[in-house]
């Protein structure tokens, strides 16, 4: 009997094995536990954090920061008086334009050029687009200290968010054109893409920033009232919004009752207050891709353009990298003064102060003024 | 009994093939010598045959064929007739409906005419098949259960795919063909309107659904569990109450003090499962036409509970003074 029923099981043994495989194989696409939930909201209502301790470990690795430098004395002559050319950095002392200097040399240029990587013989030429593209960039993290507080608040960036250590960070987008090769009455309605990682390997429509951070797209497409006449939005706008909001949850590493109530993600009195910084994000996103990325179009040679010419630009992740807020909300640009301020031209400045030697102190400023500062160092 | 049966039947006994009940008349005749396969009969019946195409089987066959070769062909040439890549991105393939812009005109196919008439073809298809069913139970003296459980499916597949999108006065709000593009369609279709799950018609066809499940592992475990008694031959019970029907009813009046009859389990469970879609249909007709955002419409009606507030209140932006666009 035990005989007869060993050779039954053996006879059943790659049955039971293929299965087993197949079982397996269905759990392919699972994140593997463990899976912790941290409650947020009221109990049982679901808003929980899904926290996986295991790839947190992973993702915390590559978000260790490097050290500061040496803090350098805002005293000493300006920068802009000793070396020529300066534009952007003028407020500085040599010292904290030298700190400057060696920190985005650390942070964004290839190890094995350093200096040169935008500078020549002759430092002060702007011969080296890498230099010009700096330059903007300067500005830029300025402007964000400045006057995207709703977004960054008090944390702030500095070039290393982005970079890390990189020449050109590792998120960003092009726009791409679409792989649909049907012609004549085999074209398709809508474009085709291979799966992509940003909108979570979905089906759904492949670029949302284009759309939504690059252009100022309606993002809402829920209706604001009960019974229907006042929305007209379709299932395809819905579906288009939805892929930026995949790929918000992805570049920040958290799931969407984060920010929303998932019983209802229109409505605002039942959100998470992180709901209000992430719309910051949306409006901060859009203003540096349209006034400082797609300006330097051309100042870019061929090879660091897309396919269809345009410029590399933000998104979510290039700032955030998987990370709810980016370095885990350590905040480097505290040891950056030098990043903080924002150039104020002698003529906007209110008399009788030290602001252009001093590493400007933006929590004095006023929104209104910081944003027209801002606004003038854009045009300049 | 020969010994115990687990999922697979494990004994099977051949008599002579069975030809069915004589036709009373038709153009059509049941075709084909009927033969045994050992591992059908592990399953279920043995049996093949013999076939019944008729006129209504190859028409169904027919449409079918078509709206499977526009569908195929449509993603086959958004893969530029790719073999390996439409077999590798298969799932994110799609034929989709017009674009909401073209309303309910019939557009050029390239715009969406090949999902009209995919939809086309498919939804003849599926009458037919459906008409076939209802006439083979007819020829076999049968009752039309099977045909009407049948056409509560496709009354949900009508309105997903006709009957609510010309309600809604566009095709663009009709449901794509494709394997993930359908359910990235579903998450949209829920978000777009306020979230289904406080749809009450939706909520119906929930509890149909989970409720056939439990019927059909209560009905399918009481059958098995009296079957050393006979129970499996439910249809003598039903006429000749045995002991197997009298224990199966004494252990559900035990364990849950009531019992379904081994007839009456056959009509809820019939009930069910036809309710599903039923219901469905009608959670999905209303979205859009009479309802816009499910949501509003609970708060409004005091179906969704109010929770106390965790967080500071949080205000839309947008509505603030000097807000970025």
């Amino acid at each position: 009997m035990d005989k007869v029923m060993m050779t039954r099981r053996a006879r059943h043994a790659p049955l039971v094995l293929v299965t087993c495989v197949a079982a397996l194989a269905l759990l392919a696409g699972c994140e593997r536990p463990p899976v912790e939930a941290k409650q947020g909201g009221y109990r049982g209502t679901g808003m929980d954090t899904l926290i996986n301790p295991r790839s947190d470990a992973i993702i915390a690795v590559k978000n260790e920061i490097p050290e500061a430098l040496p803090a350098a004395s805002p005293d000493g002559p300006l920068a802009s008086t000793v070396y020529q050319n300066v534009q952007v950095l003028k407020d500085l002392s040599v010292g904290q334009f030298t700190r400057v200097m060696l920190a985005m040399t650390q942070w964004v240029a290839p190890k094995d050029q350093a200096c040169n990587y935008c500078h020549g013989s002759n430092m002060a030429s702007d011969d080296r687009y890498t230099k010009v593209v700096a330059r903007r960039m300067l500005q830029m993290v300025r402007h964000i200290n400045s006057d995207w507080k709703d977004h960054v608040g008090k944390t702030g960036v500095t070039c290393y968010t982005c970079h890390r250590g990189n020449a050109v960070p590792q998120y960003v987008w092009f726009e791409s054109p679409s792989e649909s090769k049907g012609k004549g009455l085999a074209a398709a309605n809508a474009d085709l893409f291979s799966p992509q990682a940003t909108i979570g390997h979905t089906s759904l429509p492949y670029d949302p920033f284009t759309e939504y951070l690059l252009g100022d797209a309606n993002i809402r497409v829920i209706s604001n009232e009960a019974l229907p006449g006042s929305d007209n939005n379709s299932i395809q706008h819905t579906e288009a919004t939805y892929a930026l909001m995949t790929s918000m949850s992805g570049s920040l590493g958290v799931n969407c009752t984060y920010c929303h109530n998932s019983r209802s993600f229109a409505v605002w009195d039942s959100s998470t207050p992180k709901r209000t910084t992430a719309w910051y994000g949306i409006r901060m996103v859009r203003n540096l891709n349209v006034d400082y990325l797609v300006p330097l179009t051309s100042t870019f040679p061929k090879h660091r353009l897309g396919v269809l010419g345009d410029v590399a630009k933000i998104n979510c992740a290039t700032c955030h990298q998987g990370v709810f807020k980016p370095l885990y909300g350590v905040s480097m640009a505290k040891d950056y003064p030098e990043l903080q301020g924002v150039y104020q031209h002698p003529d906007a400045v209110a008399p009788a102060t030290d602001a252009p030697a001093a590493p400007a102190p933006t929590a004095a400023l006023t929104p209104a003024a910081a944003g027209e500062a801002g606004g003038r160092v854009g045009q300049h | 009994m020969a010994e115990y049966q687990n999922i697979f039947t494990r004994v099977q006994i051949r008599s002579p093939a069975y030809e069915g009940v004589p036709l009373p008349r038709g153009t059509w005749v049941r075709q084909g010598k009927p033969f045994f396969v050992h591992l059908f009969g592990r399953f279920g019946d043995a049996q093949v045959g013999p076939f019944y195409l008729g006129t209504t089987g190859l028409l169904s066959l027919l449409c079918g064929f078509i709206a499977f070769e526009i569908i195929g062909l449509n993603m086959l040439a958004s893969v530029n007739w790719n073999v390996v890549q439409f077999i590798r991105l298969l799932p994110w393939l799609a034929l989709e409906p017009p674009a909401p812009s073209n309303g309910l005109h019939f557009p050029r196919l390239q715009d969406g005419g090949w999902w009209l008439m995919a939809g086309f073809f498919l939804t003849s298809s599926l009458l037919l098949w459906w008409l076939r069913m209802y006439r083979r139970a007819r020829a076999l003296g049968m009752g039309t259960h099977v045909a009407w459980a049948f056409a509560a499916a496709i009354w949900l597949y009508l309105v997903l795919g006709i009957i609510r999108p010309v309600l809604m006065g566009s095709f663009g709000e009709a449901v794509p063909f494709g394997i993930f593009p359908h359910l990235d369609w579903v998450a949209a279709f829920s978000l777009r309107y306020g979230n289904l799950f406080y749809n009450p018609f939706h909520c119906l066809s929930i509890a149909f659904l989970y409720g056939s499940a439990l019927l059909f592992a209560m009905h399918g475990g009481t059958i098995l569990a009296v079957s050393r008694y006979g129970g499996e031959r439910e249809i003598e019970q039903i006429l000749d109450r045995g002991t197997a029907a009298e224990r199966a009813a004494l252990f559900w009046r035990w364990t849950m003090g009531f019992n379904a009859t081994m007839e009456s389990i056959h009509r809820w469970a019939w009930w069910f499962a036809v309710l599903c879609p039923l219901t469905g249909g009608i959670g999905i007709l209303l979205t859009g036409t009479v309802v816009d955002n499910w949501y509003l419409w609970a708060v409004k009606h005091h179906v969704a509970p109010m929770y106390p507030q965790v967080w500071p209140t949080v205000i839309d932006p947008a509505t603030l003074p000097g807000a970025p666009k």
